[in-house]
């Protein structure tokens, strides 16, 4: 393939540009058009009567960024992504953990059993945790009181901790999978070096495990947050139409008010917002553990 | 390697029945008798199961989405085939660039692109198409359809295409003879990872479907908005089979681990 001649060379140049061709220019038709055409959108005007105006004005963007009620449903989704984050890390990165030290075939039973929700419906997922949590099916709050716990029910549905429990059910695979997938790289004598010199068990977790797991951790983190973020079969099911996040909110805009501009730019902050958040996020553990990914 | 200690192994308990109690409680709802969501304590019944035939807007949704899964994961494999071969065997300026490009669905919000694609679709005409939803699903696919097809790509000997190439062998018959067959697993498996991240698709596809091209996820969300009844967990119910068998069936074939791991190392590459 390398034959000497200038035709020759300059074929060969250009083969893996004709090679990413047909993909390339799909990506360019159906990706990037319609996103640019999404920001520009965000800048149009629109009335209940008039529709969509197609001038340059900034009123959407000024609503949304001065817009007490916009403030206080971004800042939700935040505080829904962060605590999920949360969640998933601190019960999952154990998970894989404990999945790892397992033998065969128990190691592969129970990978395909914590993995496998990942490729089961979101929505029939989350129809399980609105059966859990509440109406006639209500287990979790009838075992609670049961066993007297609490003396009322905990409404689950159509609130925040609900809807934290069910995306961290979601979200979960993920971090288990990152976590997991760090650990097949580690050398597990390490760990028997330092016990059999004496370390005790939490010192080894202290000093050799955790540095070891936390680029999986961080990286299952960096997912787990940028999908809860704007996740949105979950919290529309489980918190209802007043308890709304970005992608719910975008969604209402778009096919209930039929504000399109006004949904476009939720939209277009809620990509830029995370595309920064997960930029940043990812300089940073790369340059903290820049020799854990090498 | 030592053991699993007893608190962890009831951790293990608690974790595993997390995973499974929302997934467990759908296929036991779905066999109540009663006209009203309650767990059956006395006797099963497949009522529910029966009552999904008298619902052809659950059974359209249903062919809808595998039409869609399978045209929109073929096409996608078609169209990373070429573009994984160049980004495993050559170096070029705008590699880089070019594989973040095709990887960007992953990572742009569902939410965003189906606000994109309602936008476009409108404006060019296609609102509402089953050839918009499949250009739609082509994209989000993609990702999972490259990066399989590209480590069996990677990890392919040379050797016989050199020494085909040496024989005489042109180039279009090295690829029809030595690379695609090589690479055949990847696609394969490719093929069917995106058959289920189609398959599974809502927060798009909400924003492009119209009632003729409502796939089964959508058709269920938009339902469970409604109300929640037993109808909807024995559809449920049924999906879950579905996807299970699907599932246990890749796992012997091509490992899970191996099928979903990729992604990580994809994205710290």
């Amino acid at each position: 393939m390398s034959a000497p001649g200038g035709a020759r060379s300059a074929q060969a140049a250009a083969r893996p540009y004709l090679l990413s061709a047909p993909a390339l220019l799909l990506f360019t038709g159906v990706v990037l058009i319609p996103i640019a055409m999404t920001v520009i959108l965000s800048f149009h005007d629109w009335g209940q009567y008039k529709g969509i105006e197609p001038v340059f004005i900034l009123k959407n963007w000024r609503e949304v960024i001065e817009d007490g009620y916009f403030h206080e449903m971004f800042l939700r989704t935040l505080r829904i992504s962060v605590l999920v984050t949360l969640v998933a890390a601190v019960f999952g990165a154990p998970e894989a953990y404990i999945l790892n030290r397992m033998r065969n075939p128990w190691k592969g039973i129970f990978l395909l059993v914590i993995l496998g929700p990942l490729l089961i419906s979101v929505v029939a997922r989350t129809l399980g945790w609105a059966l859990l949590f509440g109406g006639e099916t209500g287990v979790i709050n009838k075992a609670l009181l049961n066993m007297g716990v609490i003396q009322a029910p905990i409404p689950f549905m159509f609130t925040e901790t609900g809807v934290v429990i069910a995306l961290s059910h979601v979200l979960m695979p993920f971090m288990v999978l990152s976590v997991w997938a760090g650990l097949q790289r580690l050398d597990p004598q390490v760990e028997n070096a330092a016990l059999s010199l004496g370390a005790s068990p939490v010192t080894v977790l202290r000093r050799i495990v955790l540095p070891q797991v936390m680029p999986g951790i961080l990286s299952g983190a960096i997912i787990v947050f940028a999908l809860a973020a704007s996740a949105f079969a979950t919290p529309a099911i489980i918190g209802g139409r007043r308890l709304k996040v970005a992608a719910t909110l975008a969604y209402d805009e778009f096919l209930n008010t039929l504000n399109w501009p006004l949904g476009a730019a939720v939209a277009t902050l809620l990509l830029v917002a995370l595309v920064v958040i997960i930029v940043g996020c990812n300089r940073l553990v790369e340059r903290r553990y820049a020799q854990v990914f090498q | 390697m030592s053991r699993n200690g007893p608190l962890a192994l009831a951790y293990h308990t608690l974790f595993v029945a997390f995973i499974l109690a929302p997934i467990v409680i759908v296929c036991i709802v779905a066999f109540t008798p009663e006209g009203f969501l309650s767990i059956p304590t006395e006797r099963f019944s497949l009522r529910w199961f029966r009552a999904i035939a008298q619902y052809p807007e659950f059974i359209d949704a249903f062919w809808n989405s595998v039409w869609l899964a399978a045209l929109s994961s073929a096409i996608a494999v078609g169209f990373s085939v070429p573009a994984a071969l160049a980004i495993a065997r050559h170096d070029f300026r705008g590699r880089e660039a070019m594989t973040a490009l095709f990887l960007s669905p992953l990572m742009v919000p569902h939410v965003v692109l189906g606000i994109a694609f309602l936008r476009f679709f409108t404006q060019i005409g296609l609102g509402g198409t089953f050839v918009g939803l499949v250009l739609s699903h082509i994209v989000v696919v993609f990702p999972f359809a490259l990066r399989l097809v590209l480590s069996s790509a990677v990890g392919m000997d040379r050797a016989i295409e050199n020494a085909a190439v040496s024989l005489g062998a042109t180039n279009a018959a090295v690829f029809r003879r030595i690379t695609l067959p090589l690479i055949l697993p990847g696609l394969a498996s490719g093929w069917a990872l995106a058959f289920i991240q189609s398959f599974d698709e809502v927060t798009m596809t909400v924003f492009i479907a119209a009632p003729g091209t409502v796939t089964l996820p959508v058709r269920m969300f938009l339902y469970i908005q409604d109300n929640i009844d037993p109808l909807v967990t024995s559809v449920s119910a049924c999906v879950i089979a579905v996807t299970t068998v699907f599932l246990v069936a890749l796992d012997r074939i091509y490992g899970l681990e191996r099928l979903l791991v990729g992604r990580g190392q994809q994205e710290g590459a």
